[in-house]
């Protein structure tokens, strides 16, 4: 039986009003998650359950892009928003509890990142 | 105004298992507020993705947790397999049901066990930890592993399970049924376990629902989320209630898993009974092309993996949300306004499992 979900590519300038709506209709934040897609490109998913149908919210951003926070809206995003920058180097802004780099302790700074992809290619 | 004062709680502590961080903000004995700190045991599973081929990350994912590891493994190869459009033969999809359910009892027996020893009931602890070795032998019994089974693949299972076995497991489970009813008896009618655990740590439904808490940390507070009612592998074919409980304490949270101790037995003799003959496993050929959020239910609720290939032999991404993750912004909640001595009650409640939501 295949799971139904759905992908729905938006511009950043849009996250807030995209997540607001979700929120209003009931609908539970499910995970955010984030992809490396290029040497400086990252795809970020934000999902959404309901029913047990997950809508993913999709912003395509580069690691200079500032990404507004959505836990003014759902207080719980902060774990998956530090994590995001922790690993990717994600900038959100506008977190209610910002860890600052320091929710997930790693070796190197931004595993996930820009300069990881930068130190491989060499 | 009272004085406040930061205690720290963990990341080394008596009654957690694993390492997570509390800064605990108290005035006097009360805790007003608290700040969770995780990153002490990062591994960086999901940056092996891209070194190891799709066919055999199936092992670092079922390496991500040591508790529930079968179910990482398959919910791995199930997303896999739905980006290939692959159909596993029916008793494959049986047969990752029966080890999936087997490892919940494990988990929630050890569970129960750890929790009897955070509110001090040593002899609760073992009784609990001795059922679980007999679910953990036959674990080894049907796929050579206690912990890590290792028994799934994409394209179905390694490993088969004989009708005479299948039909001896259903006979033990009528046994260990009655161990477990004489086990959760303690934990919901014993009056030093319900003066510990009664009106602990709520959680009321719609801070669980806003705050994404899954599981029976979900359920407990009367959310009735549980994936298995998606009906991935063989739950669309079997007949099982979601079990809730509506007062959202540490009473409830474990209410529901001993609940869902006989739930899973159910399910497991149903399975046994209905399980198709023929193959195991198909041959699977090419590579993934694409993306899918596979979504399964753990132990502790809610998993996703989500999982995008090229149409190379390696994935460009493999992202795991576990349970415990999305389960901490709830727990901040529960422990605002608790007193200090319940603090490790009430963190033991959700079930933390931190080498999980680390990867």
């Amino acid at each position: 039986m295949k799971q139904e979900q759905t992908i729905i590519p938006i511009e950043v300038g849009r996250l807030i009003g995209s997540v607001e709506q979700f929120r209003n209709e009931g609908y539970r934040l499910a995970q955010i998650g984030c992809t490396k897609v290029g040497d400086n490109s990252f795809e970020i998913n934000y999902s959404f359950d309901k029913d047990f149908v997950l809508q993913n919210l999709r912003i395509t951003v580069t690691a200079e892009t500032e990404v507004p926070s959505i836990t003014g809206m759902y207080w719980g995003a902060f774990v998956y928003e530090n994590e995001m920058h922790d690993l990717f180097g994600i900038q959100v802004k506008g977190i209610n509890i910002d860890f600052k780099g320091t929710f997930i302790r790693t070796a190197i700074r931004y595993p996930f990142g820009v300069s990881v992809a930068k130190e491989e290619k060499k | 105004m009272t004085k406040q004062i930061i205690v720290p709680f963990g990341p080394q502590h008596p009654v957690l298992p694993e390492p997570i961080h509390l800064d605990l903000v108290l005035e006097d004995e009360k805790v007003v507020d608290v700040i969770p700190s995780i990153g002490y045991i990062h591994r960086g599973f999901e940056k092996l993705v891209e070194k190891r081929e799709f066919t055999e990350y199936v092992f670092i994912a079922e390496r991500t947790c040591g508790i529930c590891s079968f179910i990482h493994g398959a919910t791995y190869c199930q997303g896999i397999e739905q980006i290939m459009g692959i159909q596993v033969p029916e008793r494959a999809d049986y047969l990752r049901t029966i080890w999936s359910e087997y490892s919940r009892l494990h988990s929630h027996l050890l569970w129960l066990g750890l929790y009897a020893d955070s509110f001090g009931f040593e002899n609760l602890f073992m009784n609990a930890w001795r059922i679980r070795e007999r679910i953990l032998d036959v674990m080894e019994q049907t796929t050579g592993g206690r912990v890590i089974q290792g028994s799934c693949k994409v394209g179905g299972v390694r490993k088969d399970i004989s009708n005479a076995k299948l039909a001896e497991m259903s006979r033990d489970l009528d046994s260990i049924r009655k161990e477990m009813e004489e086990l959760t008896t303690v934990f919901l009618k014993d009056d030093t376990v319900i003066h510990r655990t009664r009106n602990v740590g709520v959680l009321s439904r719609q801070d669980a629902y806003h705050l994404g808490a899954v599981g029976p940390t979900a359920r407990g507070s009367g959310v009735a989320i549980d994936l298995r009612k998606t009906g991935y592998a063989a739950y669309s074919e079997l007949d099982f209630p979601v079990v809730t409980d509506s007062c959202g304490d540490c009473y409830s949270r474990c209410l529901v898993r001993c609940k869902e101790l006989f739930t899973s037995v159910d399910i497991i003799q149903q399975a046994i009974a209905k399980i198709p003959d023929g193959p195991v496993d198909v041959k699977v050929t090419g590579a993934p092309n694409g993306e899918f959020f596979m979504r399964a239910e753990q132990p502790r609720g809610e998993l996703v993996h989500y999982l995008k290939g090229n149409g190379t032999k390696f994935l460009v991404r493999s992202r795991i949300r576990t349970p415990t993750l999305t389960n901490i912004p709830p727990l901040v909640k529960m422990l605002q306004g608790c007193d200090l001595a319940d603090v490790p009650v009430i963190v033991l409640s959700i079930d933390p499992c931190i080498s999980c939501t680390e990867r």
